[in-house]
């Protein structure tokens, strides 16, 4: 098995990212699989950011601790990442900030002056270090930086980047490998997509970390894509928006995070109860309240779960990568028109914002699905009840239809109603629905599970941990099991998942282990808990330690 | 429900729970008058109009008119117009609102709204009181006034929301009263053509709240040609400082101000595309991934 684990950090505002994201296409380009977690705190300028990048000939998700090559910008990413290090790490530096120090030293102020380039230059040359240190050739290397870079700045950067790359010498050979050069996409770019594919229009938001990406996406390539992105005054008018396009007939969908979903509550029980289609990428990151806004937690599961007030049926998924967050999204927004339900697709900041080599056609749900129209036959009612709780879907605008939505109790005409029949039958039409959406969730892969069936270790995980447990589980002979959909929660395919299970682990990055909370309620163990809350993802390396500690 | 193209069939079978004197009567009655002539003189057929209600008395309107309608939540109405208004301009859209509503709850949406100058109607159905939850002051209720929650009167003053429209970017400003009928049905007719965002602040009578029926009959006058000048922000605001809703002076309904600028709406079209389109442009995004 072949793999690399690279670091790049330096401060906020010199372009770590998108340097992370190169590396990871310079390996990406030699047919590998790469994943790359982008760390940084919520600033501007300063502070510190850093990128790790792993590349396997294999699909991997997650990162590990230590570090094949350190890319050092500035003394604190030395100073930081020590652990990170060992006697094989090559360590690359800035001999402008950094003194004394082991490895290749590249004096970036003097080669951004005498190549007189802007400073955000300076990354240019760590890649080109990098490309020499680890044998990738240097059209290669000028292939990445065409596609990362800016016309206007290409000149300097390719000045750059040939300088670093004469500056240190051969270390080991990445040698290419025969696989296809897959793009490289964060969760919330595929998640993006996942959503045009399922037949977005427009796609409402207001800013808040981790979700943001989603916006920027999307708004940068609405045209391409044939969308409106709309940017309204806060999650309030977001959600209400996209409740007035799919009342007049446009898939919408909105993106948020904890705070922002707070704003949205009474609009999505007003989803609930008019049963208006959206779709809601909902990106967890650390609470309560502001919490840490660029850093990772599950810890929201159970307000997706329960948020709004009310009993209305939702969906609930959370993908595990990119691929899943792609097919899901897709999938939550056509099933959230044909059931006529609110559709949250829970990702968090690990798989929000981290990237990995993404291919499409691994990415698309397993069947499509059209809302259901009004035929045109009789007087028309919003609120048909029928069998499966599903209404005829009308709009206005069309010819000899009044189309009556609303948020209170209602009468099949979509008329206020107090009367205790009519509440009745209101609720059971939504208790119908939900039924239906669960049943047609049965042709769904809505629980997934990895490794040896006998294995007789069992790890639980959901959402972005899925690869790292994946990892770490091969280390400890254990299998996998992940619960793709929270809501309506698939019983059947969970028990049969856990058949034969053995001793059962439950990783979550959260402090009260709410996937635990959820399986207990529908009456099954859990098993033990192994908890994170400190805002960071496991290491690879870190979870197998954790689960030593537990699988005796 | 099936459209009936007539006046009188524009009002549906829904028991009317509004009191007796209410003035969401005459607002109900002159809404389905102006609805029913500018589909007759325009000739745009009644389904191509929406009605959109907050929550409060002046929501029971939703029920009450037999025209495509979404009842939504309290002080939310205003961002599900603009979404409607996006989805297809071919409709009418005019939302209904109250006091409370838009004023306390919404405030934001409204403001919003006129700065952007989305083409939706916001009709306020201001009593200056909460009706439905019995009794409370709301953002235009006078100083002083003796409400459920403030029993020792309120120390705040009114707000003056024309005037708040006017500097938010409002390009059609009216006020009406509900004892005005023929009268307020122009200013409806007149805001709802309006190609822009148009607002119209209704003095409503509460006939079991905040009964200003004798005040607002002493000192309402209809204002006339050459009274202002509607195109003009100095002109308007002059007029619309007149009386500032809480001290004692003439009150002038009409139309304010009327100018045209460019629609919000116009700024997002998407040509329309079907599914496989769209995975199309999926598709060729990924391959040409950079």
């Amino acid at each position: 098995m072949q793999e690399y684990s690279l670091l790049i950090g330096g401060k906020a505002g010199e372009g770590i990212n998108t340097a992370g994201l190169s590396i990871a296409g310079l390996f990406s380009r030699l047919g590998y699989r790469v994943y790359m977690y982008f760390d940084y705190p919520s600033l501007i300028r300063g502070g510190h950011n850093f990128a790790i990048i792993r590349a396997a000939d294999r699909p991997i998700g997650a990162h590990r601790t230590r570090v094949d090559v350190l890319l050092a910008l500035d003394r604190k990413t030395i100073e930081t990442h020590k652990e990170r290090i060992d006697g094989k790490t090559t360590v690359i530096y800035d001999s402008s900030q950094v003194r004394e120090e082991t490895g290749y030293g590249l004096p970036l102020d003097d080669i951004i002056a005498e190549e007189k380039a802007p400073p955000i230059t300076r990354n240019s040359a760590m890649l080109g270090a990098l490309a020499r240190v680890a044998g990738i050739d240097r059209e290669m290397l000028e292939d990445v930086l065409r596609a990362a870079v800016p016309e206007k700045h290409l000149d300097s950067n390719l000045r750059v980047a040939a300088r670093g790359y004469s500056a240190v010498e051969n270390v080991f050979s990445v040698k290419p490998l025969d696989a296809p050069a897959l793009p490289v996409l964060t969760g919330n770019e595929a998640a993006g997509l996942g959503l045009v594919y399922g037949g977005l229009d427009t796609y409402v938001a207001y800013p808040m970390t981790p979700s943001s990406g989603v916006l920027h996406f999307l708004a940068g390539r609405a045209e391409d894509l044939g969308i409106r992105v709309i940017h309204p005054e806060n999650e309030i008018s977001v959600i209400l928006m996209a409740l007035g396009l799919a009342y007049a007939g446009k898939r919408a969908a909105v993106g948020t995070s904890g705070g922002g979903f707070c704003l949205m509550t009474e609009g999505l029980s007003f989803a609930g109860m008019s049963e208006m289609p959206v779709t809601i990428v909902l990106s967890q990151r650390p609470g309560p309240s502001t919490g840490v806004p660029t850093y990772t937690a599950q810890s929201d599961l159970h307000f997706a779960l329960n948020a709004g007030q009310g009993e209305f049926p939702r969906l609930v998924v959370a993908p595990g990568d990119p691929h899943e967050a792609c097919a899901w999204s897709a999938a939550a927004l056509m099933l959230s028109w044909r059931y006529q339900v609110p559709a949250i697709i829970l990702m968090d900041k690990t798989l929000a914002e981290g990237a990995c080599s993404f291919d499409l056609d691994a990415s698309t749900p397993p069947r499509d699905h059209e809302p259901l129209l009004e035929d045109g036959e009789g007087e028309y009612r919003r609120y048909r009840r029928t069998e499966d709780g599903v209404s005829p879907l009308a709009f206005p605008g069309m010819e000899g239809v009044t189309v009556k939505a609303n948020s209170y109790a209602h009468d099949e005409r979509g008329f206020t109603t107090e009367k205790a029949e009519e509440i009745r039958a209101l609720q059971e039409k939504l208790l119908r629905k939900a039924g239906s959406l669960k049943a047609e969730l049965g042709g769904y892969q809505t629980v997934k599970t990895y490794g040896a069936p006998d294995a007789e270790k069992t790890i639980i995980c959901w959402g972005s941990q899925k690869w790292v447990c994946i990892e770490a589980a091969a280390g400890v002979d254990a299998r996998v099991v992940q619960p793709v959909v929270l809501a309506p929660f698939p019983v059947e395919a969970w028990s049969k998942a856990m058949a034969g299970a053995g001793e059962v682990v439950c990783v979550e990055n959260n402090a009260t282990g709410q996937a635990a909370r959820l399986l207990r309620e529908h009456g099954f163990d859990p098993g033990r808990p192994i908890l994170k809350y400190d805002g960071r993802p496991f290491a690879v390396d870190e979870l197998t330690a954790r689960l030593e500690e537990v699988f005796v | 429900m099936t459209p009936d193209r007539s006046a009188a069939g524009l009002i549906t079978p829904v028991q009317n729970t509004w009191c007796p004197g209410c003035g969401n009567f005459s607002i109900q009655h002159m809404m389905r008058s102006a609805i029913a002539e500018i589909s007759e003189e325009e000739g745009i057929p009644i389904e191509k109009f929406v009605l959109l209600g907050g929550i409060g008395c002046h929501g029971k309107l939703m029920d009450y008119l037999n025209v495509n309608s979404l009842y939504t939540i309290h002080g939310r109405s205003i961002p599900a117009a603009t979404g409607i208004r996006l989805a297809n301009r071919d409709l009418r859209v005019i939302c209904h609102v109250g006091d409370g509503d838009i004023y306390a709850e919404g405030l934001d949406h409204l403001i919003f709204a006129a700065k952007r100058n989305t083409d939706i109607t916001v009709i306020v159905h201001d009593n200056r009181v909460y009706g439905l939850t019995t009794g409370q002051y709301t953002p235009t209720s006078p100083t002083g006034f003796r409400g459920r929650s403030t029993p020792r009167g309120v120390a705040e003053h009114p707000m003056n929301p024309l005037e708040v429209m006017l500097a938010a970017g409002a390009t059609h400003i009216a006020r009406g009263y509900t004892r005005k009928t023929r009268h307020l049905k122009d200013v409806f007719k007149e805001a709802i053509m309006h190609r822009g965002f148009s607002f119209v602040d209704v003095l409503q009578i509460c006939a079991t709240y905040s009964n200003l029926t004798d005040y607002y009959d002493a000192h309402v006058y209809e204002m006339q040609d050459g009274d202002l000048d509607t195109g003009r922000f100095e002109s308007a605001l002059q007029k619309i400082r007149e009386w500032d809703y809480d001290r004692d002076a003439p009150i002038a309904i009409g139309t304010f101000y009327s100018i045209e600028r460019p629609l919000y709406e116009e700024g997002f079209s998407v040509p329309p595309s079907g599914l496989e389109e769209r995975r199309g442009r999926v598709r060729r995004l990924v391959e040409g991934w950079r």
